[in-house]
């Protein structure tokens, strides 16, 4: 199968964590960024994770989840845990301005790394325009999904990754939302991402 | 004003049918069929969801987010086994582990009866001696951390002695089939008096034999025999169960996702023996229902563990725990259709199998609509249906979207295209001989046929290019159903004019992603006059919310909605007195408009009114209820009609389904937010696709789900979305509810699958049992 014509594609992966490499090619394995690189054992004790510009100082499990410390140490809950396994996309949160499934993603692996959350990104002065098209076409409706879709659309629209109706569905396709029909949500996103509908 | 007013009346008189006008909302794929002309403000509209800014932030919290100080972790024990008797169960070493506070087992719950179950008080807190499916919970495990909580679990030794399980619905029912409770079937509080229930496995049958002409079938009819199958199936709320609960002298405090806050209340009431003002249930953002939260789930064992940890607890599941915790039905069933040479539908009998795994849940409600949706919308000459509840070794089975009509509904009308096919009829012709018409009987003792079905149907054909030729292996289908929805009168509501003017609507019915807030402050906001965004819909508590029975059943705009109307016209009028007493100006001569009672050119905005309370601030408030809508018309206080059609396009090669085309009727009497109505809708047809041509839950020959996770229990993505996929949203003003509204969201489950199957039927592969998966379409094909 040929990889995605365009750049950031994750071609037929269904997993939200299909990582977005910063050169935008996607599904390709590649080789880890440094700070990936568990050679630098963390140190005992503290870690240092920068959560949405706020850098914290804390003791991590080296088996911790970045949902789990997120949530229930940070408390920002607005990453949602779901299917546990990276299917679903609701617990989707940035590391280096790349979207992964915080579920199945190492608190230790964040380390030196930018980390945001929804409550990060709706802090920003771009958030109430992409806001904005959400609302306008009453694409959520749990709203349990939604951080995960809007965490995902981040870094696609700073890409200009979103150039078709065709591109949106097939970036989508790991974000999983039960109550929808998928159309409003789509219809918000080329609302969001300038595409014709 | 040709049009039904604010005030609507309880069982409306037929009103004529609108002309079918094209009404192509801009941002919509979905057509509006508008119905009488309307002089409404906000209601008809579709105003941004109040709701959405907390959920697009991740500021709103659901009950995983909340934060519970002190709180203990639960973890659940889960049987692995689908029927043993617990030999052993050794809890020593778990209480050990550092971080431990509490192991829970059924010893520890022996000064009550542990034992809920709102239909049939069936189902131990923990398991007691016995477990009966694969995932029972056996034992909890209370500790200061989540991995405390889980190593606990880790350190309980059980021994279980197998015994023979039943696994299969038909095997259940066979004679010297082991049972899967040895008593007779104990009701709960929640059982409707007079109910009778079976000593045996196949616990309760609902019946339906309905005689419109005695007599025979004529020997030269053709007659439909056949055998079908539906699967179990996960509902996947995308939010696990979670609950956060404390027990203590005073009472029991739950936070829950839950959908019949009312009805938890009362399961723990009862079970645990308090009066019902001691027991508070609160119900923050709920990601998702869909039925799977609807009755007690989890709440009586996270109760159980914080009365004996005697401290606050938080219970939180992953979807493995929810797939174990409810499920839909699977179904078997037998049914024979006998239509005359002259295209007469002459009977229909039917026998029917639910599988409600071990405990009852609400199996029987589910078994009574499945009977109701097997007979069709039709002037069968004769019916005979009997349809039973059936325990087996499997996790037990309750309320799922549009149950009962999803299960039976394309059975019915697969057999009607066949009988068509065999007499050479046009399949909407012999549909149209004998569809029911609005008043007609369809269950005795039920309230009459409430809908065009006929023009529902025609509003499906119409949009689906009926009739043009298909190439080889595409088909079409089209099907009519009806379920009966509202089920309960029961709902209450209190609209408080507060200070600054704004106005609260305290109701019970839950926002679960339906929407039901804010439509319900759309109606509030259209009987007072006032912008939408001045009324407010606080969540649901049972210390200050009236009582609502429970959000399903599509009665959250019908019902519910009513019970706001209702209080808000209350609220209304007592404005209007307050004001012609305060300032003398008489009250026929007063208006609510724009926030303001208006009397000519004078004007007083609620703001002000607010202060006029005669009992102080909040004083002035309006209660309503929707019990007019009761009076013994059965579970159906409306039918929700459930009309669609499809087209499809069958691989040979593989056996995959393509859907290529899509057509829903929200046949909804009015549509207080047409957007909404277009999510639920669209909503329903992914779930309805979903479940129609791949979800199936797979148990092993040992009764352990195979695929307990979404890596291999597939749900519907961005990719299955159809390739046309049109809602018509029909407003013929003929609900009972306010504005003339009837509830919708579940009709598609019941049309769709059904018109999913005739067209596959259509296309050339006769569909024996569901999901129409591509293995097996394709050994279909093969197989003829």
């Amino acid at each position: 199968m040929n990889p995605p014509a365009k750049p950031g594609g994750t071609g037929s992966d269904q997993g939200s964590g299909a990582f977005h490499w910063p050169d935008g090619r996607g599904g390709q394995p590649q080789p880890p960024p440094r700070s990936l690189d568990r050679v630098e054992a963390p140190t005992p004790g503290e870690v240092r994770l920068d959560v949405n510009g706020v850098e914290h100082r804390l003791p991590v499990d080296d088996n911790a989840l970045l949902l789990d410390v997120l949530r229930d140490r940070l408390r920002l809950t607005g990453a949602k845990r779901s299917c546990d396994v990276q299917v679903c996309g609701a617990c989707t949160v940035l590391v280096g301005g790349e979207p992964v499934s915080s579920c199945c993603f190492l608190a230790q692996d964040a380390r030196g790394r930018q980390v945001q959350t929804i409550e990060g990104f709706a802090a920003e002065p771009g958030f109430p325009a992409v806001a904005e098209a959400f609302a306008r076409h009453n694409a959520f409706q749990c709203g349990y999904c939604a951080p995960g879709f809007l965490m995902t659309l981040k870094p696609l629209l700073a890409r200009g990754a979103l150039r078709s109706r065709a591109d949106v569905e097939r970036e989508f396709a790991g974000n999983l939302c039960r109550c929808t029909g998928y159309r409003a949500i789509v219809d918000a996103i080329c609302e969001a991402a300038g595409v014709e509908p | 004003m040709t049009g039904p007013g604010p005030a609507t009346a309880a069982q409306p008189d037929p009103r004529p049918e609108p002309d079918p006008r094209q009404d192509q909302r801009p941002d919509s794929a979905s057509d509006r069929q508008p119905g009488p002309e309307r002089e409404l403000g906000v209601v008809g509209r579709s105003p941004v969801r109040a709701d959405l800014a907390a959920k697009l932030t991740g500021a709103a919290e659901y009950a995983a987010d909340l934060d519970a100080p002190g709180a203990l972790q639960v973890r659940l024990l889960r049987s692995p086994v689908a029927h043993a008797r617990i030999a052993t169960l050794d809890t020593t070493a778990a209480r050990a582990v550092p971080g431990v506070v509490a192991v829970v087992t059924a010893a520890d719950l022996v000064d009550f009866d542990a034992t809920w179950g709102h239909y049939v008080r069936d189902r131990p807190i923990l398991a007691r001696d016995v477990v009966r499916f694969a995932g029972e919970i056996v034992a909890a495990v209370a500790a200061e951390s989540e991995a405390a909580a889980a190593a606990g679990v880790q350190a309980i030794r059980v021994a279980y002695d197998p015994l023979p399980a039943v696994l299969d619905v038909r095997d259940a029912v066979t004679a010297g089939a082991a049972r899967v409770h040895d008593t007779a079937a104990r009701p709960g509080f929640g059982c409707p008096p007079g109910t009778t229930f079976v000593d045996g496995n196949d616990f309760y049958h609902y019946r339906v034999d309905l005689e419109r002409v005695p007599g025979a079938d004529p020997p030269d009819a053709v007659v439909i025999e056949r055998e079908y199958a539906f699967p179990a199936v996960y509902q996947y709320a995308m939010e696990p169960h979670a609950v956060v609960a404390s027990a203590d002298a005073d009472g029991i405090d739950v936070w829950s996702s839950c959908q019949h806050p009312f009805l938890v209340r009362e399961e723990l009431a009862e079970v645990f023996g308090l009066p019902e003002e001691r027991v508070r249930i609160r119900v923050p953002f709920v990601g998702g229902g869909f039925g799977s939260k609807s009755y007690a789930k989890l709440e009586p064992v996270a109760v159980a563990v914080a009365r004996v940890a005697g401290r606050p607890v938080r219970l939180v599941s992953r979807v493995e725990d929810a797939m174990v915790t409810t499920r839909r039905h699977g179904m078997r069933c037998r049914m024979r259709t006998v239509v005359g040479r002259d295209g007469r539908f002459r009977s229909r009998h039917a026998e029917i199998w639910m599988d409600t795994g071990a405990y009852a849940d609400n199996g029987p409600t589910v078994t009574m609509v499945a009977g109701m949706a097997a007979t069709g919308p039709y002037r069968w000459e004769r019916v005979h249906v009997d349809a039973a509840c059936v325990y087996t070794h499997l996790p037990p089975a309750g309320s799922y979207r549009g149950f009962g009509a999803a299960h039976l509904q394309w059975v019915g009308e697969s057999q009607v295209d066949e009988a068509a096919a065999v007499l050479g009829l046009d399949r909407l012709e012999l549909r149209r001989r004998n569809l029911l018409r609005r008043g007609e009987t369809v269950i005795p003792g039920c309230r009459p046929l409430d809908a065009d079905l006929a023009g529902d149907l025609d509003a499906v054909v119409s949009r689906l290019g009926w009739g043009a030729e298909l190439p080889a292996w595409r088909g079409r289908g089209v099907s009519v159903g009806v379920s009966p929805a509202g089920v309960s009168a029961r709902s209450h509501a209190r609209v408080e004019l507060r200070p600054g003017g704004r106005v609260a609507v305290l109701v019970g019915s839950q926002e679960i992603g339906q929407g039901a807030r804010t439509v319900h402050a759309q109606i509030a906001a259209e009987v007072l006059g006032l912008p939408v965004d001045r009324v407010e819909v606080p969540a649901t508590d049972t210390e200050t919310t009236p009582y609502d029975r429970s959000t399903g059943a599509s009665r959250s705009t019908t019902v519910a909605g009513l019970a706001v109307a209702r209080a808000a016209e209350r609220l209304r009028d007592a404005i209007v007195a307050a004001v012609a007493a305060r300032w003398g100006v008489p009250a026929s001569e007063l208006l609510l408009r724009d926030g303001a009672v208006v009397c000519g050119d004078r004007s007083w905005d609620l703001a002000e009114l607010a202060e006029l309370a005669p009992d102080g601030p909040g004083g002035l408030a309006g209660e309503g209820s929707a019990e007019e809508l009761g009076g013994g018309s059965g579970p159906a206080l409306f039918w929700e009609v459930c009309v669609a059609g499809a087209e499809v396009a069958v691989d040979p090669e593989t056996g995959r389904i393509e859907v290529r085309e899509v057509v829903t009727v929200a046949d909804v009497g009015r549509a207080i937010n047409p957007s909404l109505v277009e999510r639920q809708d669209e909503g329903c047809t992914l779930q309805a696709l979903g479940n129609a041509l791949f979800e199936e839950m797979c148990f092993g020959p040992d009764g352990v789900l195979r695929n307990d996770s979404l890596l291999d229990y597939r749900i519907p993505t961005l990719t299955d979305v159809p390739g046309g996929m049109t809602c018509v949203i029909v407003e013929n003003g003929d609900g009972p509810g306010p504005f003339g509204a009837k509830g919708c969201g579940e009709g598609v489950f019941g049309g769709l699958t059904a018109a999913l199957v005739t067209a596959v039927t259509d296309a050339g592969v006769r569909v024996p049992e569901l999901p129409m998966s591509a293995d097996r379409v394709w050994r279909w094909i093969h197989a003829s």
